[in-house]
């Protein structure tokens, strides 16, 4: 039987898993996909929110503040990219100035710092591509980019290497109670737990409603968003938000942590929980909406275009602890917007429960920091020899536009948790993430899966389940 | 009386021919532009004929396919049998370009040549 | 740090013919640089024929065109390394490049000659709605996978774009055993030779689609779906044109660009239209000593043009080593008017020009019974009918230098179409 079972490796699911690996538990985490991070966790906009945007009080401000605070520490810890950039809240029209000022206030009674409200000329200085229209903006120095793939990896594998177990291409299909706590029934088998952890993303609301007589409803929200060329260059400095008002509510233009930009999101909601397809109208209105604050936005130099699906309960709200006609059967749902930002935050509460709840106590042998994968572009001339000298494999390019080599790429395969799939190395080390989109490298990505990990090149997958890359062999094909 | 639409491939232009035949004899050719618009039509319609690419297997080579051609043009009709005659055909390594992977493909007479090297693996 | 006299950024078609004819004007210590694991680039895996005609007078395969190049550089004893990627080239000739063998290493070059090719535009580039699963290449990338490789990418097929590798692979699709099911092209022409459509499409009853595109794309793990809807002459997709194919794969061959991600570190002043470098008659860049050809200077129908292109460009190298292409002549720039695009050469030095230069173009729609005219200044200077041209067939008028050289004083050359 295992202390704690939980389900979902994305974001939160690995927050918790990495918490409450600091105890002597023996936990288990169950995820459908067939990596970490397949879910909201990958596609949304890649910020660490300051916290003065929800409500003074609520759970998702509190989580949302501790969390950014948290954020800069755990890159460094955990050895993910991190960078505050800064944020804008861009006011384009004078009638709007009273909301500008609504959110200041509601950022420091949440406990941001550094908020000021700032005037045209100095944002035209420091953002020169923000519309001549723009009236004032709300600057928060502590809003900050993350690598989402890289946090939620850094975590679970954090996680790992502390003695969680993980085990992927599982689907939950049920719960039942029983005296010392949860049978969890999966399409792979049951598993017993103490407590259970319901960290599922856009379906949390239906394992919740499986235990409980009292009712969640998420909708998946629809995010469109468009990632542009490094080649563009850095078209805004800080992430520029649009205030909601005269125009709808806005979408933001920000630069990653990687140097590419993003600009999006729609907030579409819609029935399918596995809805990812962007759609025209979707892209169309992330367009007209981001040239209303960066008017010569170069659109046309997208790279890709995707969307994400934000898991929005009714309520509004965060709704993470233990479920009050369930007991053992923790929530951490209606994770939607800033779940990313509040993630560290998210962990440490509920692993903070749980530790109560089963009476953890401290594992003496916890590794704390992990060690990321190499990147040969931050080193110095010298070291980079030296890394080549020691292991060749670091001189071999194999994606082309993102510079990723094949050493980086045995040990995204090889490391804890490793990628079996080209999107999952793609999340470990940006290989086809750059302006061919693994045109060139997809198919010596397979090769390199293929060797590490034993499989045959046909079975090697985008990204687990069906989503094989090649069919067969040529020569084989039936008679036309 | 039969009427075949053709487009000439001789240039961009892409004339649209149209050839009378009568028994199997060309009656007349209407639509082109230029004299190489006429003599394509009146081959096309009586004796099509095209070159084929494609790979066939390599064993004990540094790749696993190499790339060949029929040495001539086969007939049209020939194509997929053509096609699927190399799919049993595996050469061995090495290869040198012009090597004969496969004689009188599907009875056509005309050999199927390799079009690139492949050296043995080591 | 080792030097050479000109280092050669690709292998392929253009870096082969560049060195070759470098080596014949006398150049010895040349290097061609590779980040394939074999010379001749994107041909070793264009295996069809009709590569040649101009060059060779026969119809070559394209491994057997790059084999020809190869075993002249065989021959010349040119020193090459592959698998070698080019990570920088900065303003002073510096060249970092990395392979397994010798790590991380810097060689400087008194003349650099671009050759690194193209890339095709992938999906995310052209916008198509829709989820994004497994089961959508490029062209390019299913032909290296199926010619060189071995493998089926899919076995029902719909193509977007009738580029010339989109038609080929409907073929090659086709010849393997899958079921290319349409060929669908946003604008109203192809940009494939006809040539390949009767041959490719025709040949097996493939259709191609004009004025339609994808306007959705279904399937969460692997491809299940498309939807194709015709355009407006705006190529906006015309509502209620919808049709809906079941397939498993979708190839995509929507144009090519130039990869000039290093010519842009070396600092080299590129052409918006033709996404390459701007280069003068000697196929020199904006950069001293640095010249660029193939399709990393403007994307080529036909490699014999490639090959004579980068013949030049070795040339006018050697000559820049042996400090024969010094010059204070102003350029007298060429100009691209009235459906012509561009121009490469975008300048001229009369003075260092050979006999006869070439200038190729490409047109910016199809026309019928127009002229190519060549202005000098205001004075119309040649004029010749074209029963027919299109976007997708590079076109070139030629310069003679003794004209250039008879008009001191000349302001601008101009490259226009004038309709009938």
């Amino acid at each position: 039987m295992y202390d704690v079972v939980i389900i979902g490796a994305g974001v939160s699911g690995a927050a918790v898993a990495r918490e409450v690996s600091r105890y002597t538990a023996n936990v288990l985490v169950l995820e459908r996909c067939e990596d970490v991070c397949c879910g909201t966790s990958k596609a949304n906009s890649a910020i660490v929110h300051a916290g003065y945007d929800a409500h003074t009080g609520s759970l998702m401000a509190r989580l949302n503040v501790r969390g950014s605070q948290m954020m800069e520490e755990l890159s460094k810890e955990l050895d993910f990219p991190y960078r505050r950039n800064g944020s804008m809240v861009l006011c384009m029209a004078e009638e709007d100035r009273p909301h500008l000022q609504t959110l200041l206030e509601r950022g420091v009674a949440n406990g941001v710092e550094g908020l000021r409200i700032i005037e045209r000329e100095e944002i035209l200085r420091r953002e020169p591509n923000v519309s001549p229209d723009v009236v004032a903006a709300l600057d928060v120095p502590t809003g900050a980019i993350v690598c989402p793939f890289g946090l939620n990896i850094a975590m679970a594998e954090n996680a790992a290497v502390n003695g969680v177990t993980f085990q992927f291409d599982t689907t939950v299909t049920g719960f039942t109670a029983g005296e010392e706590g949860w049978t969890v029934h999966t399409d792979k088998g049951d598993v017993t737990a103490r407590c259970v952890v319901n960290a599922a993303g856009v379906y949390a609301d239906r394992l919740h409603n499986m235990v409980s007589a009292k009712k969640l409803h998420i909708t998946p929200r629809r995010g469109d968003y468009y990632l542009l060329d490094k080649a563009a260059g850095e078209v805004a400095h800080a992430t520029l938000f649009q205030l909601p008002g005269k125009f709808g509510k806005g979408v933001l233009v920000s630069p990653t942590v990687h140097g590419n930009t993003i600009v999006g999101p729609t907030a579409i909601d819609i029935e399918d929980k596995d809805s990812t397809a962007t759609t025209r109208e979707g892209l169309d209105q992330v367009a007209q909406k981001a040239a209303i604050s960066v008017p010569g936005i170069p659109l046309r130099q997208t790279i890709t275009s995707f969307a994400g699906l934000r898991a929005h309960e009714d309520g509004g709200e965060f709704i993470i602890g233990e479920v009050s006609d369930a007991p053992g059967f923790f929530d951490c749902a209606g994770i939607e917007s800033p779940g990313l930002s509040s993630s560290p935050a998210i962990g440490e509460m509920v692993a903070g429960l749980l530790k109560e709840k089963l009476g953890l106590s401290p594992r003496p042998d916890f590794v704390a920091k992990r060690k990321g994968i190499v990147n040969p572009q931050t080193l110095s001339f010298e070291e980079r020899q030296a890394l080549i000298r020691e292991n060749p494999a670091y001189g071999r390019v194999i994606c082309r536009c993102e510079t990723v080599t094949e050493g980086e790429i045995v040990d995204a395969i090889t490391r804890p948790l490793g990628a079996r799939s080209l999107d999952g190395v793609k999340r470990r080390t940006r290989a086809g993430m750059g302006r061919c989109q693994g045109g060139f490298c997809g198919p010596r990505v397979m090769e390199i899966i293929a060797r590490e990990t034993g499989m045959d090149l046909s079975e090697i997958t985008k990204c687990g389940g069906h989503s094989r890359m090649v069919v067969g062999k040529t020569k084989e094909g039936a008679k036309a | 009386m039969e009427k075949r639409q053709l487009t000439c491939i001789g240039c961009p232009m892409g004339c649209p021919i149209t050839v009378t035949m009568e028994a199997g004899e060309v009656r007349e050719v209407t639509g082109f532009t230029c004299k190489r618009g006429e003599a394509y039509a009146r081959k096309e319609v009586t004796n099509p004929t095209r070159i084929v690419t494609t790979t066939v297997r390599v064993a004990g080579g540094l790749a696993p396919m190499v790339s060949v051609k029929t040495a001539q043009d086969i007939p049209k009709g020939k194509i997929f049998d053509c096609a699927d005659a190399l799919r049993a055909v595996t050469v061995k390594a090495p290869v040198s370009i012009g090597d004969v992977v496969l004689s009188n493909v599907a009875g056509t007479g005309v050999d199927v040549v390799a079009t690139k090297a492949v050296a043995a693996a080591q | 740090m080792n030097s050479y006299d000109i280092v050669i950024i690709g292998g392929g078609p253009a870096g082969l013919a560049a060195a070759v004819s470098a080596r014949d004007a006398g150049v010895e210590r040349i290097l061609i640089l590779e980040r394939d694991s074999e010379l001749g680039g994107i041909l070793n895996q264009c295996i069809h024929n009709g590569f040649g005609l101009h060059t060779f007078q026969e119809e070559l395969t394209g491994p057997e065109y790059a084999a020809r190049f190869i075993d002249q550089v065989e021959e010349r004893k040119i020193p090459y390394l592959l698998n070698t990627m080019v990570l920088d080239v900065n303003h002073d000739r510096v060249i970092t490049a990395m392979n397994k063998t010798d790590g991380l290493f810097q060689i400087s070059a008194k003349a650099i000659i671009l050759a690194m090719g193209c890339r095709e535009r992938p999906r995310g580039a052209l916008n198509i709605p829709g989820t994004r699963p497994a089961g959508i290449y490029s062209a390019g990338t299913a032909q290296r996978l199926v010619n060189m490789e071995g493998f089926l990418p899919g076995r029902k097929v719909v193509i977007l774009g009738s580029g010339d590798i989109g038609l080929i692979m409907a073929r090659r699709m086709t010849l393997e055993g899958a079921q290319v099911q349409v060929v669908a092209e946003l604008m109203p022409y192809s940009g494939g030779l006809k040539r390949n459509i009767v041959q490719c499409l025709d040949d097996f009853g493939i259709p191609l689609k004009l004025s339609h595109t994808v306007v959705d794309i279904r399937g969460r793990e692997r491809v299940e779906g498309i939807t194709l809807a015709q355009v407006d002459e705006n190529r906006r997709p015309i509502p209620g044109t919808e049709e809906d194919y079941a397939c498993d794969t979708l190839l995509l061959s929507c144009g090519l660009i130039p990869e000039n991600e290093l010519s842009r570190a070396a600092g080299v002043d590129l052409s918006p239209v033709t996404s390459g470098a701007v280069v003068d008659e000697s196929l020199e860049t904006s950069v001293p000593g640095v010249f660029a050809c193939g399709n990393v200077l403007h994307v080529h129908d036909l490699v014999d043009f490639v090959s004579q292109e980068a013949a030049a460009a070795g040339r006018s190298a050697a000559k820049y080593v042996q400090g024969q292409l010094e010059t204070d002549e102003t350029p007298i720039p060429v100009a691209a008017k009235g459906g012509v695009r561009y121009t490469v050469p975008a300048r001229v030095h009369p003075h260092r020009m050979e006999e006869q230069q070439v200038v190729r173009f490409r047109v910016g729609a199809v026309y019928q019974n127009a002229y190519i005219s060549v202005y000098f200044d205001d004075e119309r200077v040649s004029r010749r009918k074209r029963q027919i041209m299109a976007p997708g067939e590079m076109e070139q008028v030629t310069l003679k230098r003794e004209d250039l050289l008879s008009r001191p004083g000349l302001k601008s050359i101009t490259v226009t179409i004038e309709e009938a």
